[in-house]
């Protein structure tokens, strides 16, 4: 019996100390980011971007049909 | 105009949900990459992008040469100039990858950087369509300039698979995909990518292809354009 429990308590100091190893061995993300919600600035930086770069592109696209429909009547 | 438009909005959708997506959705935890394995969405989809643009050049290059129409000249040099500006993003976005997953995190040297064979290729073949462009400028006569650049062009694209794809994997290289390096295809392998990556990498590369086929087509009516105003002055 007291051998039983004597294995038991060496399993357990084992896991004890060999759980911090386990969360070492995980790859470090931006975990923290996450957790206070900056990560949402970030997307809203990017999204911003995005919509500023459509929005010429469509004001381009716009001016060169209307520059189009001009060239048809004149010729 | 929405019937005529709707790969436009959704080049506009994919991209925002790109973004969001992109960097709210799990990703798989890996060393070395850590959180830049979110580059996948868009260093990756840069060159996909480019390959696609270039594919088109390509096939519209052949369809000059085949009934020796301007119209597709404008078209092939668009389409490579659009291939060669998200080329270019491509290899800026790899480069400051570069800066951290093999410098910082693999402890690489600037020198076995620069040997990289994938960054060699990848500059090789976006010289080759530098020279395109060289060699459009150079052509005073338009037929003669359409001939021979839907001619170089067609080389360029032959060239484009040995120099960013073939070699890279014979050799050895830090690249995803090269043999030494166990991770496979790159961005294509299943120990790199899972489930939830592909739903968010396969969309953000149609979103980066049209947004680059819209851009094209911006300069073709613009080409086209000029052209017909110089015709009737």
């Amino acid at each position: 019996m007291f051998k039983f429990w004597q294995k038991a308590m060496a399993l357990m100091v084992g896991l004890a100390t060999s759980l911090p190893l386990f969360a070492q061995e995980k790859a470090a993300m931006a975990d923290l980011m996450r957790s206070n919600g900056k990560i949402y600035i970030v997307v809203a930086v990017c999204l911003t971007i995005l919509i500023g770069l459509f929005l010429y592109v469509t004001s381009i696209d716009r001016k060169i049909s209307r520059l189009e429909k001009e060239n048809k009547n004149q010729s | 105009m929405v019937q005529k438009s709707w790969w436009k909005i959704l080049s506009f959708v994919l991209l925002v949900y790109t973004i969001v997506a992109g960097f709210l959705l799990e990703v798989p935890r890996l060393f070395i990459l850590n959180e830049t394995i979110r580059n996948l969405y868009f260093h990756v989809c840069m060159w996909f992008a480019m390959m696609i643009l270039f594919g088109v050049s390509f096939f519209y290059s052949i369809k000059y040469l085949r009934g020796f129409h301007y119209r597709n000249d404008v078209f092939a040099s668009s389409f490579a100039a659009v291939g060669s500006l998200f080329g270019v993003l491509g290899y800026l976005t790899g480069v400051l990858w570069v800066s951290v997953t093999w410098v910082t995190d693999q402890g690489q040297s600037l020198a076995s950087v620069l040997k990289e064979p994938k960054l060699i290729g990848a500059a090789i073949a976006l010289l080759i369509y530098g020279a395109y462009f060289v060699l459009r400028g150079s052509f005073t006569d338009i037929d003669k300039r359409a001939r021979i650049s839907a001619v170089y062009n067609i080389f360029a694209f032959a060239m484009l698979f040995p120099s960013i794809w073939i070699i890279p994997r014979l050799v050895g290289s830090l690249h995803p995909g090269a043999p030494g390096s166990d991770s496979g295809n790159p961005a294509l392998d299943r120990n790199d990518m899972d489930a939830g990556m592909r739903m968010v990498f396969y969309p953000a590369v149609i979103g980066w292809t049209l947004i680059g086929i819209w851009i094209a087509t911006l300069k073709i009516r613009v080409a086209l354009l000029k052209d017909k105003i110089l015709m009737h002055v």
